[in-house]
Formats: structure tokens, C-alpha cells, sequence
């Protein structure tokens, strides 16, 4: 077996706060082949966002406590100095944020915003970068790519904007490309647009992306494997096939019952009762039992083991796996 | 660009219209009794009145005494351009006066504007850079306590402690560069400058600090990160550049109000700029000097906000199309 592009090794992303320590990430284990998609999904707060920027070596190491591994092709990012992680950063590892509209700075223009990440890590002249800023820019399908590079991002609308911010993030061809929330803000017509570049780039540059989402629907048809993260921890995980038709987890019943479907007539969505917990106090036992509809007394004084199911499905539930097929399939699926 | 520019120019052009018409209505139209007698201060003559009814035009109806007085005030008078008029109560040509006095203000305002940038917006990017840490609660208490203290407690001190009791510099006066030499030139403005400054480098600080604060937490500040730039760069050409821009408009208000004169540092320092003329015209009821000083301080803030607009437009790309 190949040597994994990126393997996380029971990572922990604590912030000391005046309130309490908040348990960002809370032992997250998991790995990535090269060029594949891994879907990241979970409600705001489930850690999602702040694993990754954990990788990306974007969290301020003073305000945080972090421990365990991130092996980035076999080398541990945890450990390494900010210059070295500079290097790795927009070169092996490129990020594309949620806020195109914020992302991009609005002072500079967007081919020299790019070309900017290229001299960070070539040794090539202002022209070349340029030229090769303007490369992407066609790349990512924005007409007209030699105007608009001297244009500045408030002349980019939001969907163009985050074409520009995927041209700068693919500029450097990383091995690894992590899209938080890349489609959140902009239009419905445009996401699908954006995530269909997404694929399409990612076959051509064969790069690994991470697609961090709070949407299932966004996942499904973009990811290899999917990942639901509750509370900074996995709680479920497996291929679009195990999430979407044999999920094996409440929580992942509750975001899929949340998500409208075409075709029924239901006035409301069904949202999943309560809110997410703190990450100070987290609930005793399983993190979701608060919440869980099917909760009994072990849930709430034993937390859950993420348990293989088969193959790479594997799930937290103290449930036993009959009651959960049962309940799936009369209630989950039937429903949905 | 071209059009916001000249859309900005006739912009002001207008307000400097209202200055004066504005102006002009307080010193002329809105007192009761004769603008001749107030004009004229306290030594009166029939030939003095009469003169002042002459060059105001006050037998006329008060649009054409107001378009004299414009006249005058664009097209100069009978003692060049601009035209200020005289002052009926020394009898001097107020044109000279003025000029002689803002060469005093300017280098007071330059000079001050100068430490309060270097120090204030200093002080400011580094203690942004290192929050709440020892050196930036320090560096945040000292700026309320130079905020709290007034030019005409600051200045006294300055002067007793500096001057009177250690001797490290000379006392007050102004001492022209050409007639006095470089170094009692400079001498004897640090102290002025300084006791100026530091209200102001306070205030700068605070702000520079929130601002470049809240630019670093930015969306595109995060972006600059995820490029794999030098911090040194993210914050040199990321952060400053978007967090400092907004100072520029604080900077040419606060400079142009000083320009029209540093009343209490002028006065405390024996300066011979605007602020001192002022108090000593408002002391010798000299009517007219104080009308020309307004409409003076008026224009430079006019002025003043008319660059910061046209250089905010060439600073921040998002100004140019609106």
C-alpha cells in the first residue's frame, strides 16, 4: 500500500479561553490518498474548519494547545518551524475559503495577488508570474483572463471571485487542496458551477481536495469518502454509498432528513432538534446524546468507539447494528 | 479618475462658497447696529468708519455687500491677492500679517505632525502585532494618560522641567531658520513640537493599533497566510497597506485644523503663528482679522479634505469607480 498523502493521527486542537478550555478538535484520526476527495461535513462548530487550518498550519500556536500528528507525505506538520510550513503552505498545500468576496485582498490587483503566491516559491521574474497568473485565470474559465487580471476583486462578482482564489490556490499544482465551505456564500447556479471546476481541475492536476461542507447534498456527488464530523470528532465515516444509503449514525440521519428533496411535498424541513453542544462542557458519554432521538442510559455515560462496519464504513453508536438497519430502513430512507 | 477628480475640485469649490457666505453672514448680517462700528475696534474716527463703509460696501444691499466681499476675497483687493482687507485696528494690511503667521503655524503643525506620525502609528503597528501582551497594555495605558493631558498642563510642565530646572533646552520664542541658524531654530521647536505631538501620537497610536487590529484578522489577511508569504510581508504589504490607509483622512483633518492656528501652544510657547494672532485679535476687538482667520482655517480644511479624497481614491481602488 502506498504511503498515504496525508494521515492525521489523533489530532487535538484545544483553545484555552477564560471560560474553559474549548475542545475544538478532540482526537481526529483519519487519512487521505493522493488525489483523492475526502468530504468533510458537520454543523458550524464541529471542528471542521479548524482541523484543516491545523493543517494548513494557520492556527496561532500561541492561543492553541495542539497535539497528535498531521503526516503530510510522511512529515509531521505539527512539529515543523513556521518557515517550514511556509514552504509547504500554497505550494503542496493550497486553501480556498468560504467568503470569496472577503478573501481576496481589495487593495491589489487579482493577477498580481496571484502572481504574489508564485514569487513566494519560484525563483522566476515579475513578467513570468504574471503570464502564468493569467494562465490560471483562463484555466478556471474566466473570459477575457489578460483584462481581468489587472482588474481589482471588487470588479470580480462573488462566483468569478472564487474562480480566482481556485486559479491562485491550483497555481502551484499542490498535492493537496482543502475548499472550506468553497460554495457557502455564492448563488445555488454558481455553486454547482464551482464544484463541477473543482472535479474538472482536480482529474487535471490530480490533486487531493478536502471539501469541507456543512451541506450533504454538496458532498455526495463530488467525494470519493465522506467524513461527518459532531463536536471535533468523527462520528461517522465511509464512501457517498454508506452515508447516503446505509448511514449508520443519528446525527447523520438528522443532516440527512434535513436536506430538502425534490419531489415531496413537505411545507418545512426537519431539523435536527437542540443545538450543538459546547466544546467547554461537552455532554458525558456520546457528544450527541443531548440531541439523539434514540438516545438510552449507556449514551450518556459511555462514549461511543468509532466502530468499522465494513470495509472503510464505520460509525460511533452505542445502538446495536440490527436496530440501526432497522431504523433506517423504515425510517430514515422511507422518509427521505 | 479624471472625473472623480474634477467632481471632487468643484465640490469644494462650493463649500468654499458657503464658508464665505457663512462667514460673511456672522460678522456682517447677524450682529445688530452698524458693522462699521464693530469693525472698527475700540479707537474710532468718522474718516475710519467711513473708510470701512468703502471697502465693505455697507451702504449697498447685503447680496451686493456679500459679492464685495467675495470679490475681494477671489479676485484680490487694493492690497493684492488674496484679498484680505486690513486691520482696521492696527492698520495694517492683513495679507502680509497672515502670511508671516501661517509660516509660524506651518512649521509648528509640520514639524508636530511629524513625531506624532513617527511615534503614534509606531507605537500603534506594534503593539497590533503583539496584543495584550505587557509591552502593548503599557504602551495603551501611557496613550490615555497623554490623552488626558491638556497642551496647557503639558506645556507649562514641559517648559519648567526642560528649561527652567534641568536647562537641557531653551525656553520660548520663535527663532526664524534664516535669521537664527539651524540648530537654535531647531532648538528651541522641540518643545512645541513635542507638547504638541503628544496628544496626537496618543490618539494615532489607539487608532493605528484598533485599525491594523482588525485588519489582521481579515479574511484576505488569512489568504495572504495560505500563500505561504513571510509573516514579514503579510503584515508589511497585507496588513499595513489596508490598515493604515484609513488614517489618511484623520491625518489631513487633524492637519488642517492645526493650520489654522495652535491657539494654546502658540500661546504658551510665545509663538508669533495664526492661533496667537487669533487671541490677540480677539483680545483688541480687530473684527476683521478674526473674519479672515476663520475664512483662512476654513480653506485649509476645504483643501485638506479635498486631497484626502483624491489620495484616498489613488490608495484604495475601490474609491475610483463610485
Amino acid at each position: 500500500m502506498p504511503e498515504p498523502l496525508l494521515e492525521v493521527k489523533d489530532l487535538r486542537v484545544h483553545f484555552p479561553t477564560d471560560d474553559g478550555v474549548v475542545k475544538a478538535v478532540d482526537g481526529l484520526s483519519f487519512t487521505m490518498a493522493a488525489g483523492e476527495t475526502l468530504g468533510i461535513v458537520g454543523e458550524s462548530g464541529s471542528g471542521k474548519s479548524v482541523s484543516f487550518l491545523t493543517v494548513m498550519g494557520l492556527i496561532n500556536k500561541k492561543s492553541a494547545i495542539i497535539e497528535g500528528q498531521v503526516l503530510f507525505q510522511g512529515q509531521d506538520l505539527v512539529q515543523m518551524t513556521n518557515d517550514e510550513l511556509r514552504e509547504i503552505r500554497g505550494a503542496k498545500i493550497a486553501m480556498i475559503f468560504q467568503d470569496p468576496m472577503t478573501s481576496l485582498h481589495p487593495f491589489y490587483k487579482v493577477g498580481d495577488q496571484i502572481a504574489e503566491m508564485i514569487l513566494a516559491h519560484e525563483d522566476i521574474s515579475k513578467k513570468e508570474a504574471f503570464d502564468r497568473a493569467i494562465e490560471m485565470l483562463r484555466r478556471v474559465n474566466i473570459p477575457q483572463p489578460e483584462e481581468r487580471a489587472r482588474q481589482f476583486p471588487h470588479e470580480f462578482s462573488g462566483g468569478m471571485r472564487q474562480r480566482a482564489m481556485i486559479a491562485m490556490a491550483l497555481s502551484l499544482n499542490p498535492d493537496l487542496l482543502i475548499a472550506d465551505e468553497p460554495t457557502t456564500a455564492l448563488d445555488v447556479t454558481v455553486q454547482a458551477q464551482i464544484l463541477d471546476l473543482i472535479d474538472r481541475l482536480q482529474s487535471e492536476f490530480n490533486t487531493a481536495v478536502a471539501l469541507i461542507t456543512h451541506d450533504l447534498g454538496v458532498v455526495a456527488e463530488h467525494c470519493h469518502h465522506i467524513q461527518v464530523m459532531y463536536a471535533g470528532k468523527i462520528v461517522e465515516e465511509g464512501t457517498a454509498d454508506d452515508i447516503y444509503y446505509r448511514p449508520m449514525m443519528p446525527y447523520t440521519w438528522g443532516l440527512l432528513r434535513s436536506l430538502p428533496r425534490l419531489g415531496h411535498d413537505t411545507d418545512r424541513l426537519t431539523p435536527i432538534a437542540g443545538a450543538p453542544p459546547s466544546l467547554i462542557f461537552l455532554p458525558e458519554g456520546c457528544s450527541f446524546s443531548p440531541r439523539c432521538p434514540y438516545v438510552f442510559d449507556e449514551c450518556r455515560v459511555v462514549e461511543p468507539e468509532l466502530l468499522p462496519i465494513d470495509g472503510h464504513h464505520a460509525a460511533r453508536c452505542h445502538l446495536s447494528l440490527e436496530d440501526r438497519e432497522r431504523i433506517v430502513a423504515q425510517e430514515i430512507l422511507a422518509t427521505s | 479618475m479624471l472625473r472623480y477628480i474634477i467632481r471632487r475640485v468643484l465640490w469644494a469649490i462650493l463649500v468654499l462658497l458657503i464658508v464665505v457666505f457663512i462667514t460673511y453672514m456672522i460678522f456682517f448680517l447677524l450682529p445688530s447696529g452698524d458693522p462699521a462700528v464693530r469693525l472698527a475696534g475700540k479707537n474710532q474716527t468718522p474718516q475710519l468708519l467711513e473708510q470701512i463703509r468703502q471697502q465693505f460696501g455697507l451702504n449697498h444691499p447685503w447680496y451686493i455687500q456679500y459679492l464685495l466681499f467675495l470679490k475681494h476675497a477671489v479676485l484680490g483687493d487694493q492690497y493684492g491677492w488674496p484679498g484680505l482687507g486690513l486691520s482696521f485696528v492696527s492698520k495694517v494690511p492683513l495679507k502680509g500679517i497672515i502670511f508671516s503667521r501661517i509660516a509660524v503655524t506651518a512649521q509648528l503643525a509640520i514639524g508636530a505632525a511629524i513625531v506624532w506620525l513617527i511615534v503614534g502609528i509606531s507605537v500603534g503597528i506594534l503593539s497590533a502585532l503583539r496584543p495584550h501582551t505587557l509591552g502593548d497594555r503599557s504602551a495603551m495605558g501611557l496613550a490615555v494618560l497623554a490623552i488626558s493631558m491638556p497642551v496647557f498642563f503639558l506645556g507649562p510642565l514641559a517648559l519648567y522641567i526642560f528649561w527652567f530646572k534641568l536647562g537641557w533646552l531653551p525656553g520660548t520664542g520663535y527663532y526664524a531658520l534664516g535669521q537664527y541658524g539651524v540648530g537654535t531654530w531647531f532648538s528651541h521647536w522641540i518643545l512645541p513640537w513635542v507638547v504638541l505631538a503628544v496628544l496626537y501620537a496618543a490618539f494615532y497610536a489607539r487608532l493605528s493599533r484598533s485599525n491594523l487590529m482588525e485588519t489582521m484578522s481579515e479574511d484576505y489577511i488569512r489568504t495572504a497566510r495560505a500563500k505561504g508569504l513571510t509573516e514579514k510581508r503579510v503584515v508589511l504589504k497585507h496588513g499595513l497597506r489596508a490598515g493604515l490607509t484609513p488614517l489618511v483622512t484623520v491625518f489631513g483633518l487633524d492637519l488642517a485644523a492645526l493650520l489654522g492656528g495652535a491657539i494654546i501652544t502658540e500661546s504658551i510657547f510665545n509663538l508669533p503663528g495664526i492661533g496667537q494672532l487669533t487671541v490677540q485679535a480677539v483680545g483688541g476687538q480687530d473684527l476683521n482679522t478674526i473674519a479672515v482667520i476663520t475664512l483662512v482655517a476654513a480653506t485649509f480644511v476645504v483643501f485638506a479634505n479635498l486631497i484626502v479624497d483624491i489620495l484616498y481614491a489613488f490608495l484604495d481602488p475601490r474609491v475610483r469607480f463610485d
